[in-house]
């Protein structure tokens, strides 16, 4: 298999980029990691006459702990994200679920934001965007404007990205405090695409009673999938929450499709067992957390270690 | 056509192709480097794997003129410096670690890259190492203990 012939780009610097990106318009994609778009070119199902590569704007980076969000350029590999100390300190779910990307070898060159724009159902970052109400910063020569996660992702494979528009940046908003996370999904063998992922997220009241829970879905609908279970779980103390009943709650709100994976009914029911599963562990890790914070005696660093907890 | 210059295995090395021209290719046809295999050419099977600045990437979803300037280490670059097996390349032999032998070459450079960072596997992290790599013939029995042979071989455990 041999790619289609495409004019190469690379430009050194984003307004560079952009001007190219302008030019070509829709017959130009954006090269970045490659780990979805080079198997598409070379399976020949798109066949772009330009290719932009991004690969040197350094200017794109980085992964940046802000007040508020983690940010994280459009040059970040799966594995920088993974390894980024800062990032898991206070947002603990992006190292949760990049770890279940794909295989070591496509961490060290895919990145982060290249997931979010190729808009997989079956990808885990979307979720974790959509989970989180992030979103991503796209630029072209006529400016910038900020999509918010429920806008992005418009269907399968399919994101609000236009023509002549490079995502340059997506913002992963840090949960408030007293907040836990966790990441569990089932797939044929680690790394595969999940037959159904679930990031959960629970926030505690300050007496340790569930204030907020929320979880995204990998693979049970044309895109990411966020469903809000706190009425089932609201006011009862962590470990006391029917954590059971936000499964059921989650699984009448996904409406997943028989493929030839997994038909939708098992689909429905890992929904139920893994939400009722991550809850529990992010509603532990939450109270972990809070725990940890209310203690002047702990470590600096023990709210990190201790947010372990729920890495699955 | 593009220039593009690449140190392999420790010797730099200068091509023209054309932009489309895949990593594994360029390995294999402009460079004479055969040892790197190509399977599925969608970045499934692990065959094609190399080392670009020491991290294991697909050589089948880079393109040459993508990695320009970049340190390449393919299965050849993974002989001990006398020129005889490396270490991973000796637990392969010693543990029947292979049998056709296509995919070899990726899980070489898999699991030398992996060994630097993990050079004390546990049995479970040597089999997860290896997750990103397809073997159709050995069921990777013994290529998990070649991981674990390798990782002796380094630590300079047994002879």
């Amino acid at each position: 298999m041999k790619p289609p012939a495409f004019t190469y780009h690379r430009p050194a610097t984003v307004a560079d980029a952009l001007d190219v990106l302008a030019e070509a318009g829709a017959d130009s994609k954006v090269l970045a990691g490659g780990q979805s778009l080079v198997p598409i070119l070379n399976m020949r199902l798109a066949a772009p006459g330009h290719l932009v590569d991004i690969n040197r704007l350094y200017e794109l980076a980085g992964i940046r702990c802000e007040p508020g969000a983690v940010r994280v350029g459009a040059l970040a590999r799966h594995a920088e994200v993974e390894r980024d100390g800062a990032a898991y300190a206070v947002l603990p779910l992006l190292r949760q679920a990049t770890r279940h990307v794909a295989h070591p070898a496509i961490r060290n060159r895919g990145t982060t934001v290249g997931s979010l724009v190729h808009a997989d159902p079956a990808a885990e970052l979307p979720a974790v965007l959509a989970l989180l109400s992030g979103s991503v910063l796209l630029a072209s020569a006529a400016g910038t404007r900020s999509v918010a996660a429920a806008d992005f992702f418009v269907g399968p494979l399919e994101s609000a990205l236009r023509p002549g528009e490079l995502a340059v940046e997506a913002a992963f908003p840090i949960p408030p405090p007293r907040t836990g996370t966790a990441w569990l999904e089932i797939s044929r063998r680690r790394g595969d695409y999940a037959v159904c992922g679930v990031g959960a997220l629970v926030t505690l009241d300050p007496d340790g009673r569930v204030a907020v829970a929320r979880a995204g879905y990998v693979s049970v609908g044309p895109t990411p999938v966020v469903v809000d279970l706190t009425e089932a779980v609201a006011g009862h103390p962590w470990d006391a929450a029917d954590w059971s009943a936000a499964g059921a709650l989650a699984t009448a709100g996904v409406r997943p499709e028989d493929d030839i994976h997994a038909s939708a009914a098992y689909r429905k029911h890992l929904v139920g067992v893994l939400t009722s599963r991550a809850c529990r562990a992010a509603a532990s890790s939450a109270f972990s957390l809070a725990t940890s914070a209310a203690s002047p005696a702990a470590p600096s660093g023990a709210s990190a270690a201790s947010s372990g907890v729920a890495d699955a | 056509m593009h220039e593009v210059t690449l140190t392999v295995n420790g010797i730099p090395r200068t091509v023209s192709v054309p932009a489309r021209r895949l990593l594994s290719d360029c390995l294999r046809h402009d460079l004479g480097l055969t040892g790197t295999h190509v399977g599925c050419e969608h970045g499934v099977c692990g065959a094609c794997t190399v080392l670009i600045d020491g991290e294991p990437m697909r050589s089948c979803l880079l393109f040459a003129v993508s990695v320009d300037g970049a340190e390449v280490t393919t299965v050849e670059g993974c002989r001990a410096p006398d020129g005889r097996l490396g270490p991973v390349q000796r637990a392969f032999h010693e543990c029947h670690g292979l049998q056709c032998g296509y995919c070899t070459p990726g899980f070489v450079t898999t699991i030398t890259a992996y060994l630097r960072e993990h050079p004390d596997p546990s049995e479970e992290q040597a089999r997860e190492a290896i997750g990103g790599n397809l073997c159709r013939c050995t069921g990777y029995q013994n290529i998990v203990a070649s991981v674990l042979r390798a990782a002796a071989i380094q630590r300079g455990d047994s002879p």
